[in-house]
C-alpha cells in the first residue's frame, strides 16, 4: 500500500519536471489536472485502515473539480483568449527542468529539517515543497496570464500535499473552504484572461506593465 | 566448474549479439508490413565485410586504422564486466562499474579520433554532435549506476544486479522504476537509435553516429558494426539484469535473460516504428530528462 502512495509521489514530482518542459499549453493544462487527480488519489492509499466514506467524498468532490472543472474552465479561457498555443517561457528549459531538480535536492534537505510529525508515507514533504516550489516557477518565468494561473494551481497542489503529510485527514470544513476560494479563483481568473485578452489583444503580462492610454499618446494612432 | 559458466556466458553474448539488430529491424518491417531482412543479416554482412580489402584515403594515418579496433576491443572488455543475467562474469570486481563507464568513452574517444582523422568536414560534424549529446548522456548513466549502487549497497555489477531480487523491488519500487526508464533513454541515445538519431540516413545532415563512420570499408567497418551491436547487447543487459527476477536454476535464468533481450530489442524496434525522430536540439531535453530520472532516483535513495 505505502509502495502504491511513494509510486504517487514519485508520479507528482515528475509532473513537476514535466511542467517546467511542457511548451504547449493545453498539456499543461493536462499535467495540472493530472497532478491534482493524483494528489486527490493520495490520502485514500495514506491512510492505514480502509477509507472512511467522509473522505472518500472528499476525494471525489477534489477529483471532480480539479480533474474535470478547472481544465475545462482554463482550456475555455485559453481558447477564447485566442492565445498562442504555446508557453513562451522567459528562460530555456533546460534552465527550468534544472531550477526543479535544485528545488527537489534542497527541499529534500528542508523536509529532513523540519520538525514534522513521523509520516508513514517516505517523500511526502520533500515533494509537497518542490511541487509549491514548481508553482513559483510557473509564475515567475512563463509571461502568460494563463500559466500563472496554472502555477498557482500547482502551488495549491502542494499545499494539500502537505497538508496531508501534517494530517492524513483534514478538517473537513478547512479543506472545503480552500477548495472554494481555490475554485472562485480560478473562475475570475478565467474571467479576467478573457477581459485582459479582449481590451489589449494579448494576455502577455510582459507588456501589461505599462499604461494603454499612455502608449496610445506616445505612438500616436 | 566457475570459470567454464562464465566463459559460456561470454562466448553468448560474443556470438549472439548480432541477432539483437536483426530482431529491431524484423520488428520494424512488421510495422511497415514489409518482410524485412532475415534475422541473420548481420552476420552475412560482417562475413561479407571480413573478405573484403579496406580502402584507405591518402589522409588518412594509424589512427584511422586503429580507432574501430580500440572501440571494439574497449567494449569487449566492458561486457567482460558485465554480469549475464544477474550472475557474475569472470572479470569482476569493487567499483567496477567505474570502469565500464571509461570504457565505454574510451571507445567513443576513439570512434571519434578516426573520424577526425579522415579530414572530411562531414566527419568532423558527426564527431562534434557524438561528443555534444555524450555530455548530456553519460552524466545520466553515471547517476544512474550511482544510484543502484546505493540501493544495493554494492560497488561492483556483479554484487548491484546479484544482491537485486523482487524483496528489494517491493521496497524501492520507485528508485528503480525510474533508473530503469533513464537507463532506457540512455540505451536509446548511445547507439543511435530513432527518437535521438537515425540509423538508416546515411547522408542526412542530421544524422550523428552513422556520419562518423563513412569513411570506413572492409574489416574496420564490420568491426564497427560488430561493436555497435555489443553496445546494443551491453545496455540491453543492464535493463535485463534490473527488472529481472532470479532465484531460479542457471539455465532457466539463462533462458528468461535471452528472452528478455529480445523483448528489450523489440521494445526499441517498437519505439523506432511509432515515434519520429526528434528535432537536433530538442535531443539534449531527451537526455536531460534521463538525467532529472536518474538524479531523482539518486536524491530518493540518498533520504530513505
Amino acid at each position: 500500500m505505502h509502495t502504491i502512495a511513494e509510486l504517487i509521489i514519485v508520479f507528482i514530482i515528475l509532473l513537476d519536471l514535466a511542467l517546467a518542459v511542457t511548451g504547449s499549453l493545453s498539456v499543461c493544462i493536462r499535467l495540472v489536472a493530472a497532478q491534482g487527480v493524483v494528489a486527490g488519489l493520495l490520502p485514500l492509499l495514506a491512510s492505514s485502515e480502509g477509507p472512511a466514506s467522509r473522505a472518500l467524498v472528499f476525494a471525489v468532490v477534489i477529483i471532480l473539480l480539479k480533474g474535470a472543472i478547472f481544465p475545462w474552465l482554463l482550456m475555455r479561457a485559453r481558447d477564447k483568449s485566442g492565445a498562442h498555443k504555446d508557453v513562451e517561457p522567459l528562460i530555456t528549459y533546460p534552465a527550468s527542468i534544472m531550477l526543479c531538480l535544485g528545488a527537489f535536492i534542497a527541499s529534500s534537505w528542508l523536509g529532513s529539517r523540519l520538525p514534522l510529525p513521523k509520516t508513514e508515507v517516505a517523500w511526502i514533504v520533500p515533494a509537497s515543497l518542490a511541487t509549491i516550489f514548481t508553482g513559483f516557477m510557473l509564475i515567475t518565468t512563463r509571461s502568460k496570464a494563463i500559466t500563472q494561473v496554472l502555477g498557482y494551481l500547482v502551488i495549491e497542489n502542494g499545499i494539500y500535499i502537505f497538508g496531508l503529510a501534517l494530517f492524513v485527514e483534514q478538517p473537513m470544513m478547512v479543506e472545503l473552504a480552500i477548495l472554494l476560494d481555490v475554485f472562485v479563483a480560478v473562475f475570475v481568473m478565467g474571467i479576467a484572461i478573457f477581459h485582459i485578452s479582449r481590451e489589449f489583444d494579448h494576455i502577455d503580462t510582459a507588456e501589461l506593465s505599462e499604461l494603454s492610454d499612455w502608449r496610445r499618446g506616445e505612438y500616436g494612432k | 566448474m566457475e570459470i567454464i559458466k562464465p566463459f559460456i556466458q561470454f562466448l553468448a553474448v560474443m556470438f549472439l549479439s548480432p541477432l539483437l539488430l536483426g530482431v529491431i529491424n524484423r520488428v520494424k518491417a512488421l510495422f511497415a508490413g514489409r518482410r524485412g531482412q532475415p534475422l541473420c543479416q548481420l552476420y552475412w554482412d560482417l562475413y561479407k565485410l571480413f573478405m573484403k580489402t579496406p580502402v584507405y584515403s591518402r589522409t588518412t594515418t594509424w589512427v584511422f586504422k586503429g580507432g574501430p579496433v580500440i572501440a571494439v576491443s574497449a567494449v569487449v572488455a566492458a561486457l567482460a564486466v558485465l554480469p549475464f543475467a544477474g550472475r557474475q562474469s569472470f572479470l569482476a570486481f569493487e567499483g567496477d562499474f567505474i570502469f565500464l563507464i571509461y570504457l565505454l568513452g574510451l571507445a567513443r574517444f576513439f570512434t571519434v579520433l578516426a573520424a577526425l582523422d579522415t579530414g572530411s568536414a562531414f566527419e568532423g560534424m558527426g564527431a562534434s554532435r557524438e561528443m555534444q549529446f555524450a555530455v548530456f548522456a553519460e552524466p545520466a548513466f553515471f547517476l544512474g549506476l550511482a544510484a543502484l549502487s546505493r540501493v544495493t549497497g554494492q560497488t561492483s555489477l556483479a554484487g548491484m544486479f546479484g544482491t537485486l531480487t523482487s524483496a528489494t523491488w517491493a521496497a524501492a519500487a520507485p528508485v528503480l522504476i525510474l533508473l530503469t526508464a533513464s537507463f532506457f533513454m540512455v540505451l536509446l541515445a548511445e547507439n543511435s537509435r530513432v527518437p535521438a538519431d537515425d540509423p538508416n540516413t546515411h547522408l542526412e545532415l542530421t544524422m550523428i553516429h552513422e556520419v562518423m563512420v563513412l569513411d570506413h570499408s572492409g574489416p574496420e567497418l564490420a568491426y564497427i558494426l560488430y561493436g555497435a551491436s555489443l553496445k546494443l547487447w551491453l545496455f540491453g543487459a543492464l535493463i535485463a539484469c534490473m527488472v529481472l527476477p532470479r532465484g531460479g536454476s542457471w539455465a532457466a535464468d539463462t533462458a528468461v535473460f535471452l528472452l528478455f533481450m529480445v523483448a528489450v530489442a523489440a521494445a526499441v524496434g517498437v519505439v523506432e516504428s511509432v515515434m519520429a525522430r526528434l528535432r537536433m536540439i530538442k535531443v539534449p531535453y531527451m537526455l536531460i530528462t534521463a538525467f532529472a530520472f536518474s538524479a531523482l532516483a539518486l536524491i530518493f535513495q540518498m533520504g530513505r
